[in-house]
C-alpha cells in the first residue's frame, strides 16, 4: 500500500461522523449519520421536527415512569411480607429513576424538566394509558410486573438503538433494570398459582383485567399512527406498533401456559402460515377514551402527582436555603 | 401556581467509576442545590446496583467543550499524521514480536 492510499484511509477513518464542511451542509451530515446507524448527539445540528418529536416522545415516556409509580406504590404498605415490600419498594424506586434518566435526556434537547412537570400536572402532556387502571388486589402487582413491564421491555429494547444518543443510552440503563421487574412479577404469580383456589382465581381475575390494556400499550394500529413513518425514517422508532404488539403476544402465550392462566381472548390461536399468533380486535373506543382522560383513574393520578409536587415544595425550599447558607459561609475569608 | 426552585438549581453531570482500574465514565445528569446533595442524588440515581465505586459530580457550567461546528478543523492536526499509527510501517511478516 502506498503512503498516499494510507493517508486517505486514515483520514476518512478518523472522521466517521464529520462536521459540516463546505461540501456537506448540516442537513446532509444529519441524514448521512442517521442512515449509517450513527448517533446524533446533543450539540449536533438536527431538524426542528426531529427535536420536537424526540421531546414529545421522551417526555411522554418519562411521565409514564413517574405516574407508573402510583398503581404499585398503592400496595407497598399492604404487601404481605417484608420480602415483598422490599422488592416492591425497590421496583417503584427504579421507576422514579427511569423517569429521571429520561428527563435528563430531554434536557439535552434544550427543555427544562420543571416545565415538563408543569405540563404533566396541567394535563398538557400525556403518559401511557395503562396507568389509568386501578390495582385492585395484590395479584395485580404480579400481573403488572409480568405483562406491563413485559410490554414495556418489548417497546424499549429496540429503543436502545434509537438514533438520539442520550435517549439510547438512557434506554440501555432502563432495560437492564426492567428484567428484574418482569421476573419479580412472574415469580409472585407463580407463588400465588401454587397456593389456594382463591389465590389462583385472584391471578386469573387480574390477568383478565390487565391483558387488553397491556396490548393497548403499543399504541394505535399502524393504519392510525400517522407519525410512525417519519419516526422510523429518523430511527427514533425502530418498529411499528403492530410489529411490537405481535412480538409481545407471541412471547407471552407460552408464559401464560407455564403459569396456568388463560389469556382472555377466544380468538387467540397459533397461525401456522404466519408463524405467529392471531388475536382478537382491541377495543379501540376504550383506548381512545382512556387516552382522552376518561379512564378509571386519570383524574386521581394527576391529582396525586400534583399534590406530591406541591407538598414537596418545602423540602425543595429547605434544600435551597441550606445550600445558600453554606455558600455564604464558604465565601467568608478564612481566619 | 407554585414556584419551583429546582428550575434554578444548577445542572450537574455525573461520572461513575465502575470498578477499580477503570476510568470514570459519564452516566447522565441531575439537578441539585449544592455539591453535596448532587453527590447524594447521584448515588441514589446512578448506583442502585453497585454500578460504581466512586462518583464525580461536576457543575455542567464548569465544563468547557469543543464545538461540533468546528470539529473538522479542531481535530485536523491529527488527520494527516499517519506515521503516528503502527500500521504506517511495513515490516516483513516473518519478523517476530513486532
Ligand atoms: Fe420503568
Ligand atoms: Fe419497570
Amino acid at each position: 500500500m502506498t503512503v498516499s492510499d494510507e493517508t486517505t484511509r486514515l483520514a476518512t477513518a478518523s472522521t466517521p461522523d464529520g462536521a459540516p464542511t463546505p461540501e456537506r451542509g448540516p442537513e446532509e451530515v444529519f441524514e448521512a449519520t442517521v442512515a449509517a446507524e450513527g448517533r446524533i448527539e446533543p450539540r449536533d445540528w438536527m431538524p426542528e421536527g426531529y427535536r420536537k418529536t424526540l421531546v414529545r416522545q421522551i417526555a411522554q415516556h418519562a411521565h409514564s415512569e413517574i405516574i407508573g409509580m402510583q398503581p404499585e406504590g398503592n400496595w407497598i404498605l399492604r404487601a404481605p411480607s417484608l420480602r415483598r415490600k422490599a422488592i416492591l419498594l425497590a421496583k417503584v424506586q427504579d421507576e422514579a429513576g427511569h423517569g429521571l434518566y429520561l428527563y435528563s435526556a430531554t434536557e439535552t434537547l434544550g427543555v427544562d424538566r420543571t416545565e415538563l412537570t408543569e405540563k404533566l400536572i396541567d394535563s398538557r402532556q400525556k403518559y401511557s394509558s395503562i396507568f389509568n387502571y386501578p390495582t385492585l388486589t395484590f395479584a395485580d402487582i404480579g400481573v403488572i410486573g409480568w405483562l406491563v413491564d413485559g410490554a414495556a421491555i418489548c417497546n424499549q429494547v429496540p429503543l436502545c438503538r434509537s438514533s438520539y444518543g442520550p435517549y439510547a443510552r438512557a434506554m440501555v440503563r432502563i432495560c437492564k433494570e426492567e428484567s428484574f421487574h418482569q421476573r419479580q412479577g412472574f415469580e409472585l404469580l407463580m407463588t400465588l398459582m401454587a397456593g389456594t383456589d382463591a389465590q389462583r382465581a385472584m391471578v386469573q381475575d387480574a390477568v383478565d383485567r390487565w391483558w387488553w390494556p397491556s396490548l393497548m400499550m403499543f399504541g394505535p394500529a399502524d393504519g392510525d399512527s400517522p407519525n410512525t413513518q417519519q419516526s422510523m425514517a429518523w430511527r427514533i422508532k425502530r418498529h411499528t406498533n403492530d410489529e411490537l404488539r405481535q412480538r409481545f403476544v407471541d412471547m407471552t402465550v407460552p408464559q401464560a401456559a407455564a403459569l396456568g392462566v388463560t389469556l382472555p381472548d377466544p380468538a387467540l390461536a397459533w397461525n401456522d402460515e404466519r408463524q405467529a399468533h392471531d388475536f382478537g380486535e382491541i377495543d379501540w373506543a376504550e383506548f381512545t377514551a382512556v387516552v382522552k382522560g376518561a379512564g378509571p383513574c386519570n383524574a386521581q393520578r394527576i391529582a396525586h402527582r400534583r399534590a406530591a409536587h406541591e407538598n414537596g415544595q418545602w423540602v425543595r425550599d429547605a434544600a435551597s436555603a441550606y445550600a445558600a447558607k453554606h455558600a455564604d459561609r464558604s465565601e467568608e475569608p478564612a481566619a | 401556581m407554585s414556584t419551583t426552585p429546582d428550575a434554578t438549581w444548577p445542572l450537574y453531570e455525573v461520572f461513575v467509576r465502575g470498578k477499580r482500574g477503570l476510568n470514570h465514565v459519564h452516566v447522565g445528569s441531575l439537578h441539585a442545590p449544592d455539591d453535596r446533595m448532587a453527590l447524594h442524588n447521584a448515588r441514589n440515581l446512578y448506583t442502585r446496583r453497585n454500578e460504581g465505586v466512586s462518583i464525580w459530580v461536576v457543575r455542567a457550567d464548569a465544563i468547557t467543550a469543543s464545538s461540533p461546528d468546528e470539529k473538522d478543523p479542531f481535530f485536523a492536526p491529527a488527520g494527516d499524521k499517519v506515521y503516528r499509527h503502527p500500521t504506517f510501517y511495513s515490516i516483513p511478516d516473518d519478523v517476530p514480536h513486532l
